[in-house]
């Protein structure tokens, strides 16, 4: 069985700062890292292959220093990784995003000697881009069923049994065939930390292979800015609602002062 | 324009009233009429209460099946429907439902799909949608349009618009019967399950009391404890308070940890780094109690108090109690 992950090299945004002077977000030297949620989809894909056999194979889609962050997904154990990296590729939406990464997909499909069943794993979503959209994106575009926002999973022979948020009170279990996507929530798994032998065959055992649009055979319509149907026309900091006060006078006056405005806010 | 509503269990999800409204506003501006879409079971009493919320017409696809939630018999049904009837705008609330089904819908159909909106325009040279929403976790927002595809596809956040209703009029109501079996769908619903009542359940709470490193100890989280409680509060705090474990892994907000709403946060010794902010930022009240002035947190509270929270929570805790008494 092959175990796809589709990962992404985002900002890390616990270092992001704000400039106090035009209040917008310092992006130059901040560490990148691999989404949050895309390690708990890789620590599925190492727990699956580890419980059934398997191989896992990580794929992001981002620009050459994205290598990095296959790099770490190999420490972690991945088997196989591989960067689909090409100028063509930027400035994607989801639908051009999850176009490139069918035809990846699709591509290493097509080398197996003999069918295989498979399965997709994706985090939920990004952290910079808070979307959800690939997933679902590139499910149809594999033609295969998607279950989104996973909790629990359970892999019986060629069927998953996957538990998804539903409702504010109620989760629902679904059962489907593989091949399927799913896209998974924090609460899954903990993801493990590399050991001094994972990094070191990451680096010297294992590769990261470029694939660019060429290598795709990818219609340069399709993919990136061209293959995007939605543009960002503007980008702002938010204002925050309200104003902020300050309060003064004795630690009596100020908890007075306080407990009245919450009372008059109908917050207590 | 459209407007697609969800359910469960016969109700419908009330963010499909508040795009109604929100709809009804764009579509007067863009002189066109305004369409609920409902995908379900047993709900042709209740068609005609959608020309109060301002739908001008409903388009039922009723099914036995479909009283539950079937992703991909959902965009099936949609995308045939959208194809043959070629709506400019489609809204679709942004629930874990919604952002199920959008996204393959909008594969579908090649058209741009804009993920959990919280603002919505039209733009008035172009008849534009013009989609506002939050990105790097509420930290930028960005404003996106589909100036070449149609249909513009949105999901739109809960809560943000409010349901509004109007003079009932007559609404036309256009019924198509599907006799959609199990079989016709890949995934079978084994069963919904109600959750876990968690212990702490930080994302639902009403009140959040939080202390960071200015706490200063374990022990020191008794005087929180003892503010939350006086509150009928959560205790929450930030990383580092978990990491010296001073408190639980299931108490920590930011980033890393749970992410939270409440309509009171009190933030107490938290100096405020952006990866605790992105964590508490939407609740609606937010109290900061630190000593130093130049605290970030100090930005986004609206209240603050400049001063050692060993001091003033004692006081404070007296009196919520006397206002508690007074009530």
């Amino acid at each position: 069985m092959k175990i796809f992950v589709c990962i992404k090299q985002v900002p890390g945004i616990s270092e992001v700062k704000i400039d106090p002077k035009t209040n917008t977000l310092i992006r130059s030297g901040i560490p990148s890292i691999i989404n949050p949620h895309d390690k708990h989809a890789i620590e599925l894909g190492l727990t699956i292959k580890e419980n059934h056999g398997g191989e896992v194979i990580a794929i992001s889609m981002g620009p050459p220093q994205a290598e990095e962050a296959l790099r770490e997904a190999l420490s972690m154990g991945v088997d196989k990784s591989y960067l689909l990296t090409d100028r063509a590729f930027a400035g994607a939406d989801t639908l051009a995003t999850s176009h490139t990464l069918a035809l990846a997909i699709k591509k290493l499909l097509k080398d197996l000697k003999k069918a295989e069943p498979y399965l997709v794993i994706c985090g939920t979503q990004a952290i910079d881009g808070d979307t959800a959209q690939v997933g679902p994106e590139l499910a149809e575009e594999l033609g295969i069923p998607q279950i989104t926002y996973v909790l629990n999973f359970e892999l019986k022979e060629d069927r998953i049994i996957v538990e998804r948020v539903f409702r504010a009170e109620e989760v629902i279990i679904i059962e489907t065939k593989l091949p399927a996507l799913i896209s998974v929530l924090k609460e899954i798994n903990n993801p493990r930390k590399p050991g001094i032998k994972g990094i070191v065959d990451a680096y010297e055992k294992k590769k990261v292979v470029f694939w660019n649009s060429e290598d795709l055979k990818a219609d340069k319509a399709e993919v990136g800015l061209n293959g995007s149907m939605t543009e960002v026309w503007k980008i702002f900091i938010p204002v925050r609602k309200g104003e902020h006060i300050k309060l003064t006078g004795t630690i009596d006056d100020m908890a007075n002062e306080l407990v009245k405005n919450l009372k008059e806010d109908k917050v207590i | 324009m459209w407007v697609v509503a969800e359910h469960y269990k016969g109700i419908i999800h009330k963010v499909a009233y508040q795009l109604l409204a929100k709809g009804r506003e764009l579509a007067d501006i863009l002189n066109v009429s305004l369409t609920l879409v409902i995908l379900g079971d047993k709900f042709d009493a209740l068609l005609d209460e959608f020309g109060e919320y301002g739908a001008d017409k409903v388009i039922y696809v009723k099914s036995t099946l479909l009283k539950d939630y079937y992703s991909d018999l959902y965009v099936k049904t949609l995308t045939e429907l959208i194809s043959k009837r070629k709506p400019e705008i489609v809204l679709i609330g942004a629930t874990p439902t919604g952002r199920d089904f959008a996204p393959r819908v909008a594969k579908r159909l090649n058209a741009g799909l804009t993920a959990d909106c919280t603002g919505l325009d039209i733009e008035k040279e172009t008849g534009n949608l013009m989609q506002t929403r939050p990105t790097f976790g509420g930290n930028i927002m960005a404003t996106i349009r589909t100036p070449t595809s149609r249909p513009q596809l949105a999901t739109v956040r809960p809560g943000i618009f409010k349901a509004v209703t109007c003079e009932k009029k007559k609404i036309k109501i256009t019924k198509l019967e599907k006799e959609y079996k199990e079989k016709d769908s890949v995934a079978k619903i084994v069963k919904i399950i109600g959750k876990e009542k968690k212990k702490i359940n930080l994302e639902e709470a009403e009140i959040i009391v939080a202390g960071g490193r200015g706490v200063g100890s374990k022990e020191g989280f008794k005087l929180i404890k003892e503010l939350a409680e006086v509150l009928g509060a959560e205790m929450g705090g930030s990383r580092v308070t978990v990491e010296l474990n001073w408190l639980e892994q299931d108490r920590q907000v930011g980033q890393t940890g749970k992410t939270v709403s409440p309509s009171l946060y009190i933030a107490c010794g938290i100096s405020g780094a952006i990866q605790h902010l992105v964590g508490m930022q939407n609740s609606g009240i937010i109290v900061a109690i630190n000593r130093d002035v130049n605290a970030p947190i100090f930005n986004v509270a609206h209240y603050g108090i400049v001063g050692d929270l060993h001091e003033v929570i004692p006081v404070l805790i007296e009196k919520v109690k006397k206002a508690k008494l007074e009530e």
